[in-house]
């Protein structure tokens, strides 16, 4: 019984983290039409940023939280600085986009393994969340759940930026049409550098948050893009909701096939992805055929 | 970026046909002329792997030059047929039929792909391609009980046609050679033929080619599978190369290496993706002597050729120097396009 509940909180966790790597790539796709193949990298980066900031190697000690919010925004600022120094060259031509994100993403792995080593870095959990919580006759580690409200407490920010703020409205006319929204005047190439920066800061602080579970480690990067993929091909593009229910899907079928069938846990995660191309391309909440 | 290309390069190379076929005459003899003149069994196994990658990239370019259609996931491909060889070898079969199998499973699992991915065009087949490959890496990488994990699974013998034996660099050259030049053959038949005028259709005006009556989703499959039937062969002569497969040969860089092949050399001309499976093996090979940081300078150079010659090393080089040559004459340089 609790290895089961135990799962499912694993699985609800992951999906979380999922979920805020996720939603920036979505959003990204959404918006700019290219897959972002640094997404994995940024998560990694942040990860590795964090865990500096964390080890008092630059003469401070940060709180974790501190840690992971500066970390993320490091992160931003080095995808905002991407989209407009790189990117912003190759306006209209999203494959040039695509194989440029992809140049990026294998010197942000070297520079790491550079930086960091090849040995992987263990991430600890902050103190005051080292516990557990008793619930329902069963035990939850409280990090976990912190790291589900994380998700959550994000998930209704981005909502509520998206639904209700002049700049969420912005974005999803540039989702929608791009061409007509600078019909009317809003600047979709500035959105183009928020969203990128958006996005690689949700990806890095994710990463962060992640490091207690997943540790740090060369090739975090390429096991997270993939499934950032199957998120977003599942759950649709450009589409929070998509996102988030795609991302609890993943956690789910990720975790249990781990536990339940290690060998073959990675191409059972791809299954549902395969089943949504056969039957719905544009995925679950997506409008857009992908 | 793909169209653009093809106009410069086929004027360079089949432009004054006389001497087209006089370089192309003279490039095969020095490639046949490799394991007599060059004495270092070093540069013998170089020249070996620069024609096994390049069969690979002639592959992936079929799709990505001709077809429009960029691929992630060509390792996914190109490791299905070296793992196939290297386990049926090491439960005991034969090489004739490791071989024949190879092929079989490649071209079941490239249709599975076809069939997936081409749902889609343009930036999702790229999606979708990469998560294909993903794939196949996690099997390779993680049924440890099938693949034998990370420790990959060794080859220890050549096979010996006719009675040729492999087992020596120059043996294994004098094959790859043969199987090159069949396989450049065929990709320039294909090109050439009708199916390949009407695969470019399809790349440049599929609602055109469609509404011509043509299935503009067969002739991709096509493309798609005689695509995955050179990428298999060039997977089968890279474990017989290097006796051993790991699910490093599979991975994301692979694919991309198999890219920066195609779009150095410049996509959509036959000749392109074997200049540039040249130019990654030597620089890959020459980097590696001297710094430990390839996968720096793969997405280095991955970045600069998007940037700076979206149209491929041998185009853009012609480009630049054309352009230059007419400023010199004019004084004034040329407009940018």
């Amino acid at each position: 019984m609790t290895f089961w509940v135990l799962l499912t909180v694993n699985s609800v966790t992951f999906g979380g983290l999922l979920f805020l790597l996720s939603a920036g790539f979505s959003l990204i796709f959404g918006l700019m039409r290219i897959p972002n193949l640094t997404h994995g990298s940024m998560f990694m980066l942040g990860a590795y940023l964090g865990t500096t900031l964390l080890s008092g190697a630059l003469g401070f000690t940060l709180n974790f939280w501190l840690a992971a919010l500066i970390a993320g925004l490091e992160v931003a600022a080095l995808g905002a600085l991407m989209e407009r120094l790189l990117l912003r060259r190759l306006a209209g031509q999203q494959l040039a986009q695509v194989l440029v994100t992809l140049g990026v993403s294998f010197m942000v792995a070297d520079l790491c393994l550079m930086g960091w080593g090849g040995d992987p870095v263990s991430v600890a959990t902050p103190p005051s969340l080292t516990g557990f919580v008793r619930a329902a006759g069963a035990v939850f580690p409280l990090y976990r759940v912190a790291v589900i409200m994380i998700a959550v407490v994000f998930a209704l920010a981005l909502w509520l930026m998206l639904d209700r703020t002049r700049l969420g409205a912005m974005i999803r006319a540039g989702v929608d049409d791009p061409q007509m929204a600078r019909v009317v005047g809003i600047r979709v190439s500035q959105l183009f550098t928020i969203v990128f920066g958006l996005g690689a800061g949700l990806a890095g602080f994710a990463g962060m948050i992640g490091g207690p579970i997943l540790s740090v480690y060369p090739g975090l990067d390429q096991d997270m893009l993939p499934l950032a993929l199957v998120v977003v091909i599942l759950g649709g593009t450009g589409s929070l909701l998509g996102s988030f229910v795609g991302s609890i899907i993943v956690g789910f079928i990720y975790n249990f096939g781990q536990a339940l069938l290690p060998e073959l846990a990675y191409f059972i995660l791809f299954l549902p992805m395969v089943l949504v191309l056969v039957l719905r391309p544009q995925g679950l909440f997506g409008g857009q055929v992908l | 970026m793909t169209s653009s290309a093809s106009g410069s390069v086929s004027s360079v190379v089949n432009g004054p046909v006389t001497v087209g076929r006089i370089a192309i005459a003279v490039a095969i003899l020095a490639l046949i002329a490799v394991p007599f003149v060059v004495s270092e069994i070093y540069y013998v196994n170089i020249a070996s792997q620069v024609l096994l990658y390049a069969i690979f990239a002639l592959g992936l370019n079929v799709l990505v030059g001709y077809a429009g259609l960029v691929s992630l996931g060509h390792a996914g491909l190109f490791g299905v047929a070296g793992y196939v060889v290297a386990y049926l070898l090491a439960a005991g079969y034969g090489h004739g039929f490791a071989i024949l199998a190879a092929l079989a499973a490649a071209m079941v699992v490239t249709a599975g792909f076809a069939a997936l991915a081409l749902r889609a065009t343009g930036i999702s087949f790229i999606m979708i391609t990469l998560a294909l490959g993903e794939i196949i890496w996690g099997l390779a990488y993680r049924w440890i009980s099938l693949t034998n994990g990370d420790n990959g699974i060794s080859v220890t013998t050549r096979p010996a046609p006719f009675g040729l034996s492999l087992a020596s660099a120059r043996g294994f050259y004098g094959a790859t050679l043969v199987i090159f030049l069949v396989a450049l053959i065929a990709a320039a038949i294909f090109v050439r033929s009708p199916f390949g005028a009407a695969l470019c259709g399809t790349r440049d005006q599929p609602r055109r080619m469609n509404a011509l009556g043509y299935h503009v989703w067969m002739i991709r499959f096509g493309a798609f599978m005689f695509s995955g039937l050179l990428t298999a062969v060039a997977g089968i002569l890279f474990v017989y190369y290097n006796e051993f497969i790991s699910p490093q040969a599979l991975a994301l860089t692979a694919s991309a290496e198999g890219l920066l092949m195609v779009i150095s050399g410049g996509a959509a001309t036959l000749l392109g993706p074997v200049v540039g499976a040249a130019l990654v093996v030597i620089v890959k090979n020459v980097v590696s002597a001297y710094i430990t940081r390839w996968n720096f300078m793969l997405g280095a150079i991955f970045v600069a050729i998007v940037v700076f010659m979206p149209e491929g090393l041998v185009p853009g080089a012609v480009r630049l120097a054309r352009s230059a040559w007419r400023s010199g004459r004019q004084g004034k340089p040329e407009p940018r396009p």
